[in-house]
């Protein structure tokens, strides 16, 4: 058995190093707070995600009545939230034209119903990554948006929160590696001009909106926890019971 | 027809229904003593001896949530992702059905994994048992095909990309490899067309051939009875035993006494399958992979493209055969000619018809495209298993009684497929970032793997032999519980 355990543990180590592999170089992603069963956060990042992404970005496999499953009323949404559709049944079609989306943007801005999924990578979980990103913007007169990202070089979306936030400029390093001068982003920022929030406010409403697209990446998400820690008490009793029963049977054998 | 047996109007009810049915459909009752009440198993099964009865669960699994996955999603290169999305949001339960069907495509190979392992370590394939294991390689194959059809009905990146791989492969067979491909397709990309024929051998033309091999492996199985972790006959032993006196003295009725056991083994496996259904759906993206949560874009192609683990060990086997594994081939050749002539002891015609084949091999292997060999190295890898029963020669069948360098060769084995296994997820090239390290590519080390995963198989009729093997015991190694 031990020679089984060697390599399994041998096998865990070769795929986290596949894992970092993968992901492959860029910088290391900030920690998301990543609550998806904070209500309070959740409408908040709802709100924020109507008010700042839906305009551009569609969440076409999302519904305005799943939000429900955050506490909000059917009410509350028709007043507060529904911009782009009619019925509550609605699913959250961005407001842009898609035509002209391609012709200012470069590209279609992509759908976020699931975009919390499909970031997520050997650095992190895609709330991370979408965490990062938002705070790593910063001002570049050589991109056609006039922003760039450090997370996701020459991005097209220019940031949609700057008036949030305000201007930022990334400090960097210069070090010597393999015999070559490189510049290194040491962590730090200089505030170039202020945002209409303070930095914590910023970094809590950030938090939010990742809370809120986390959670639309899979809305039954906590239900499916919550099921399976009964799931797995009905499983060991009844392991117990299968087990106790095998011995029984088996117990004259001989 | 049986003679129609009358049974007393005071008799219990269960005995008039089984009377009543015993008339009408004898086969039931026989053919549930054939398999189960009178199917005597050998008593001492270990732990390895789960995975069967767990690889009929997980084909169960995987039917019954298909049948339910059908009736929401869409065959269609339009609305397969929005279906699929459809079903993990709007339809009830539905996100729980579609975790077990993708946890289970990967439980799976898990199982059969470990299955095929047992019935290496212990001789599962040794005479008479040689079609029990050919049915066995061809549900693999069939199984291979049916998860790497139904990946492309999510119709996300990995999807997309990883069908494109695939099928391109087959256009490098030579002549007819652009026609096959085209056909595979039934487009010249990978498009709806593709998705609609995947979608229906997927969800009828494998699931048929899949039953149909298990029914066959099965009853193959029952026929000539099973093996065990000593790799003794239970059948040419003493005969007799208390249920009945022509049974083999170390069998056990298949039911209860084995059903009840595998219980224990389903629920402990219950527990790690749904573990990941609830708790760890994506398996860290080795189960569902990231990139397929985007929409499948036959513009944008994914930086990089690897299947899904299960396949890995094969992929990485074709990325190693590129010139250079050609060019080693070669060599590997002209010297089991060379070392044939100086000191086989056998006809000179012979010898000179061996050379001849060899010389014929390298000149066919320097003429097609190293991407052919590659494809061809893959399906060798899978098809070289059909020939173990041939292959293997050792004059003890379980790995307990061979000599003790044979536990390392297998060892090595396992440990060679499963880094083939991490080299196929990884991208390729160079391993290490280190410079001084970049001589280590992933496709050298996975030329090694590959190398070492064929001399297993091709020289085993010779090192199989070797070594004295340990004495094997009349009766069944057993330690009453």
């Amino acid at each position: 058995m031990n020679l089984w355990k060697k390599l399994l543990f041998g096998m865990a180590l070769a795929l986290q190093l596949a894992g970092a592999q993968a992901s492959g170089g860029g910088m290391a992603w900030d920690k998301a707070p990543g609550k998806t069963n904070d209500l309070a956060s959740l409408q908040n990042g709802a709100k924020i995600f109507v008010n700042y992404c839906l305009n551009c970005h569609s969440a076409a496999f999302m519904r305005y009545n799943r939000l429900k499953d955050i506490g909000l009323t059917e009410a509350q949404i028709k007043d507060n939230l529904l911009f782009t559709g009619d019925k509550v049944g609605d699913m959250m079609k961005a407001a842009i034209d898609p035509i002209q989306a391609k012709a200012w943007f470069g590209a279609n801005p992509p759908d976020l119903t699931v975009i919390a999924r499909s970031r997520a990578g050997a650095g992190g979980t895609g709330g991370d990554y979408i965490y990062t990103l938002f705070r790593s913007y910063y001002r570049d007169g050589g991109t056609p948006t006039g922003w760039n990202n450090l997370v996701f070089p020459n991005i097209g979306m220019p940031h949609p929160l700057w008036e949030l936030q305000g201007e930022r400029r990334p400090v960097f390093d210069t070090r010597e590696e393999h015999g070559q001068q490189v510049k290194v982003f040491t962590g730090k920022w200089e505030q170039v001009t202020p945002g209409t929030v303070s930095e914590q406010e910023y970094n809590t409403m950030v938090g939010d909106l990742v809370n809120y697209l986390t959670w639309m990446g899979e809305p039954a998400q906590n239900q499916r926890v919550a099921i399976g820690v009964w799931v797995m008490l009905f499983l060991l009793l009844f392991t117990f019971i299968a087990w106790r029963l095998n011995a029984a049977y088996w117990k004259d054998v001989t | 027809m049986a003679e129609f047996k009358e049974i007393s109007p005071n008799a219990p009810l269960g005995a008039k229904l089984h009377n009543w049915f015993d008339n009408r459909f004898p086969t039931l009752f026989a053919e549930y003593r054939k398999h189960m009440s009178e199917y005597y198993a050998p008593k001492n099964f270990n732990f390895w001896y789960f995975f069967g009865s767990l690889a009929m669960l997980v084909l169960a699994i995987q039917i019954v949530t298909g049948i339910f996955l059908v009736m929401h999603y869409k065959p269609d290169a339009a609305k397969a992702f929005e279906s699929v999305e459809y079903i993990m949001r709007d339809v009830p339960g539905g996100w729980f059905i579609r975790y077990m069907h993708s946890t289970g495509a990967s439980a799976f190979f898990v199982v059969v994994y470990l299955h095929m392992f047992r019935g290496l370590m212990y001789g599962s394939y040794r005479k008479p048992r040689e079609l029990v294991w050919i049915f066995g390689c061809a549900i693999f194959l069939a199984l291979m095909a049916e998860a790497f059809m139904g990946y492309l009905l999510p119709w996300g990146q990995m999807s997309y990309w990883g069908a494109q791989v695939i099928v391109n492969l087959f256009s490098a067979i030579p002549f007819i490899g652009p026609d096959l491909a085209l056909l595979i397709r039934g487009d010249y990309v990978v498009g709806d067309a593709t998705l609609n024929r995947f979608f229906s051998f997927h969800v009828i033309a494998v699931p048929l051939v899949l039953i149909g091999l298990v029914v066959a492996h099965l009853l193959a199985l029952h026929d000539v009875g099973s093996n065990n972790p000593d790799g003794i006959e239970i059948k040419k032993g003493p005969k007799g035993n208390r249920w009945s006196p022509d049974a083999p003295a170390d069998g056990i009725p298949f039911h209860p006494y084995y059903s009840v056991h595998d219980i224990v083994g389903v629920s402990v496996f219950l527990m790690a399958f749904f573990a990941v259904v609830f708790f760890a759906p994506e398996m860290g993206g080795y189960f569902l992979e990231y990139n397929n949560f985007i929409p499948a874009d036959p513009l944008v192609t994914p930086a990089h493209i690897a299947p899904v683990w299960y396949f890995t060990p094969f992929y990485s086997m074709l990325r190693a055969t590129t010139d250079l594994m050609v060019n080693v081939l070669c060599v590997i050749i002209a010297l089991a000619v060379v070392l044939g002539f100086v000191k086989c002891r056998c006809a000179t015609a012979f010898k000179i018809g061996a050379a001849v084949a060899g010389l014929v091999a390298i000149a066919l292997l320097k003429t097609f495209d190293a991407k052919f060999w590659g494809v061809v190295v893959m399906g060798g890898a899978v098809i070289i298993l059909f020939f173990l029963p041939w292959l293997d020669r050792s004059p003890a069948r379980s790995i307990r009684y061979r000599p003790d360098w044979h536990k390392w060769v297998y060892a090595v084995f396992v440990i060679w497929f499963l880094i083939l296994m991490v080299l196929g997820i990884m991208v390729p090239g160079p391993i290490f970032g280190t410079p001084s390290l970049a001589w280590l590519t992933n496709e050298l080390v996975a030329m090694v793997g590959t190398l070492f995963y064929f001399g297993f198989f091709l020289l085993m009729p010779w090192w199989s032999q070797l070594g004295t093997p340990k004495p094997v015991p009349d009766r069944v190694t057993f330690k009453p519980h």
